[in-house]
């Protein structure tokens, strides 16, 4: 009976007045919003005589891009913009990395109980923080990196590293001919151990402590390749030393190694240090959030200090620190459109030359835009994932 | 509370909803009024407005940068102050933007300026591509290679692997892309949005040599802090025709550009000079006399005053006092060149004032 006369006491309310009509109202009032403006932008553009279209990305493009994976002149627009693209990936991943590690020391170093680390850190962090990315970058780039010897009397480090302002070059490991016959013992090594762990786990879940040790995966690990390189004939890998070669003209260049650009040196190390300071205050107020009782009772039962950091507060902090986090690393990203100001082939910077070249200014900011938001979903999607397994092993 | 707050806020939104229905139905009214303001011309824009308003460049020494004093001078700069004395008499009504390689012909194509005078090359793509309409040439430029004294390059050939600095969004990269491409010698560009950037990472060394039309690499290296231990090499890597340009379609406009700019041209020819053209009035040159509106329309069919030669010469001058003034020894002193009268052997050739 009762329910009977809630539902009709319901119906009575007039449907102006019901909340869940005008919720359903309201929001349709906001789709005519949007979809006015949308339609009034789009006559605009039509009103201006301008045509659109995609048609211009598998044009030749005619400019030469010199940044990252192999591009030539009579390569396409759309093989330009891979370019930015995998150039703005490349500083984004790298930088992440760099910037949570930096960060991390930071944050833990302005708790320290060292007095000089402390007010070190947090010098860093404020000046850091406390003055605009851009400035540093232009600082970075031409006050510094700018100022280095040019390439022909370049600074040589053992390795050999050399260091000018054309950038830094690294020996690099590359791969022989005979890696072809070295990579299944690579691919077995690594079966074998993964077989290893997993029958470690095992025990561990069934008697409470490992039959295999660790080290026997590791030297599984490093034993097979060994045995492999003593077998094959050649090695498998080679190091490719840069050397300083001097061109019929006179030009000098760098042969060998792997160079990392002026540009790209000034824009990662400019992204890291910036972001690092923020990361480094995250960190701080997560490991503050641990409640103190939990460091003190570690301690009491004979933890050492690394211990408690690593075993009962980091833990423990990360669930803190990983959604302020994910901001810090969009951040990051999306920051590395400065590029552009310092001469780094970015995203951005590539769709530049790409926009004046083609004089599709709407065509080419829509695929800009459409590229950030792809890159920044993907780092939230992995990083909400591991959020979520972090939030579970708290329980 | 919640309740009431609904109550309160669908009312506004539907309101919003019917003015954004309404909104289709203004907008093809606006549609018709830009055509129609299309069809009026924007030299009615900008008199209505009461200044002209041209896009320059405000780092480049010789063509349009911004002096101490905070104005901007410069040899593309007095060709907008022309239109200005030419549209209103007087060469001051006229607010100069300042603009990027990259922003210049989106600004254009948008009418967010009138004119676009910044060291701006014809081209195909950009004549039809991009809609513009260029009005004359003021400017015989070519690609030219800027390289340190002591290197001794004197070819393209000698600069194999060489890093080479320029400026993004202009014709210069493609240029500089065919000639090593054509040739087959390797070479690593280095791209900056700003001329001034390029032309420091070139002065500090991390570029072996600077690309851009010749006339800018002599403004840049007469700025820079040793310009002798640096050369301009004897190659010219391409045409590069500047000038000032227009929307495209809209004739009118783009006849009165042309014709101040042949006007000037037309001046120097005839010898009518800022000092003189007060006695040039009473001069029995037809062509004078036409040229300064004593006799002849010429104002009328352009839409101008008739004497707007008169206050273009006063105020500015005729083209060789704008190129002495900038360009010549008073200023970055580049030889004149192909830039001379077609009488003197040059490319200037205004076409038939009558």
């Amino acid at each position: 009976m009762g329910k009977v006369r809630t539902h009709k006491s319901v119906a009575i309310v007039p449907f102006w007045r019901d909340i869940r009509v005008l919720r359903i109202l309201a929001q349709l009032a906001f789709l005519m919003v949007v979809i006015a403006i949308l339609l009034w932008a789009i006559s605009n553009y039509r009103a201006r005589g301008l045509i659109f279209g995609y048609s211009f990305l598998s044009k030749e493009a005619s400019f030469d891009l010199a940044e990252g994976i192999p591009f030539k002149p009579t390569d396409s627009y759309a093989r330009a913009f891979l370019v930015g693209v995998v150039n703005t990936v490349r500083v984004a991943v790298i930088g992440i990395i760099l910037a949570t590690l930096l960060g991390l020391v930071t944050g833990i170093a302005r708790l320290s109980r060292n007095w000089l680390l402390r007010k070190i850190a947090t010098v860093y962090i404020e000046i850091i923080r406390n003055t605009p990315l851009l400035v540093q970058l232009f600082f970075l780039y031409f006050a510094v990196i700018m100022k280095l010897p040019r390439l022909s009397r370049a600074i040589v480090l053992a390795g050999p590293v050399y260091i000018s302002n054309r950038g830094v070059v690294i020996p690099w490991l590359r791969l022989a001919e005979s890696f072809r016959l070295w990579w299944p013992f690579l691919l077995l090594a690594a079966a074998w151990a993964g077989v290893l762990i997993v029958i470690r786990r095992r025990t561990i879940r069934r008697v409470g402590r490992p039959g295999i040790n660790l080290l026997w995966v590791f030297s599984c690990l490093i034993a097979v390749p060994v045995l492999g390189w003593l077998l094959i004939p050649g090695n498998p890998l080679r190091f490719d030393l840069p050397d300083l070669v001097t061109r019929s003209g006179g030009v000098i260049t760098v042969d060998g190694g792997v160079t990392l650009s002026s540009e790209f040196t000034a824009i990662l190390t400019g992204l890291v240090i910036y972001t690092a300071a923020f990361i480094a205050e995250v960190v701080r107020a997560g490991i503050q959030s641990v409640p103190k009782g939990q460091a003190e009772a570690a301690r009491a039962q004979g933890f050492t200090n690394r211990q408690i950091l690593r075993l009962i507060v980091l833990p423990q902090a990360l669930r803190v620190i990983i959604p302020p986090l994910i901001s810090q690393y969009l951040n990051l990203t999306k920051n590395s459109s400065l590029a552009i100001a310092i001469g780094f082939l970015d995203l951005y910077a590539v769709s530049q030359t790409m926009l004046n070249q083609s004089g599709r200014v709407v065509e080419v900011f829509l695929m800009i835009m459409g590229s950030y938001l792809a890159i920044s979903l993907t780092i939230s999607l992995i990083m909400n994932i591991i959020n979520k397994r972090i939030q579970i092993v708290e329980r | 509370m919640k309740n009431k707050s609904f109550l309160f806020l669908t009312p506004l939104l539907v309101l919003i909803f019917i003015l954004a229905t309404c909104a289709p139905a203004e907008k093809e009214s606006t549609a018709e009024e830009k055509t129609t303001a299309k069809a009026v011309s924007r030299l009615q824009l900008i008199k209505d407005r009461g200044n002209i308003i041209v896009g320059c460049n405000a780092e480049l020494p010789g063509f349009g940068y911004l002096n101490p004093a905070g104005e901007f001078e410069g040899f593309d700069v007095d060709f907008g102050r022309a239109l200005a004395a030419a549209i209103f008499g007087d060469a001051g009504k006229v607010e100069f933007r300042p603009l990027t390689a990259a922003e210049r012909l989106p600004a254009l194509q948008t009418g967010e300026i009138d004119v676009l005078i910044r060291n701006t090359t014809w081209t195909l793509t950009r004549d039809t591509v991009n809609e513009l309409d260029w009005a004359a040439v003021t400017f015989y430029d070519g690609q030219g290679m800027m390289v340190r004294k002591a290197t001794g390059w004197k070819t393209i050939e000698d600069m194999e692997g060489a890093t080479i600095a320029t400026t993004t969004g202009t014709t210069t990269e493609m240029n500089l892309a065919d000639t090593f491409r054509s040739r087959g010698i390797d070479y690593t560009p280095l791209l900056f949005e700003s001329t001034q950037d390029t032309n420091t990472a070139y002065e500090e060394g991390r570029a072996d040599a600077e690309t851009s039309d010749k006339s800018q690499l002599a403004a840049l290296r007469s700025a820079m802090a040793n310009p002798d231990d640096h050369v301009i090499l004897d190659i010219t890597m391409s045409k590069e025709p500047l000038g000032p340009l227009t929307a495209h379609g809209d004739n009118q406009w783009n006849d009165v550009v042309r014709w101040v700019v042949w006007g000037m041209m037309e001046a120097e020819e005839k010898g009518v000079s800022s000092k003189n053209v007060d006695e040039m009035l009473n001069s029995n040159d037809p062509t004078i006399r036409r040229l300064l509106g004593v006799e002849g329309e010429a104002g009328k069919s352009l839409g101008l005053p008739p004497d707007f030669m008169v206050k273009v010469i006063k105020q500015v001058g005729n083209y060789a006092e704008v190129y002495d003034r900038h360009l010549g020894p008073q200023g970055i002193n580049i030889p004149r060149g192909p830039n001379r009268l077609w009488k003197d052997g040059g490319l200037l050739y205004p076409m038939a004032w009558r």
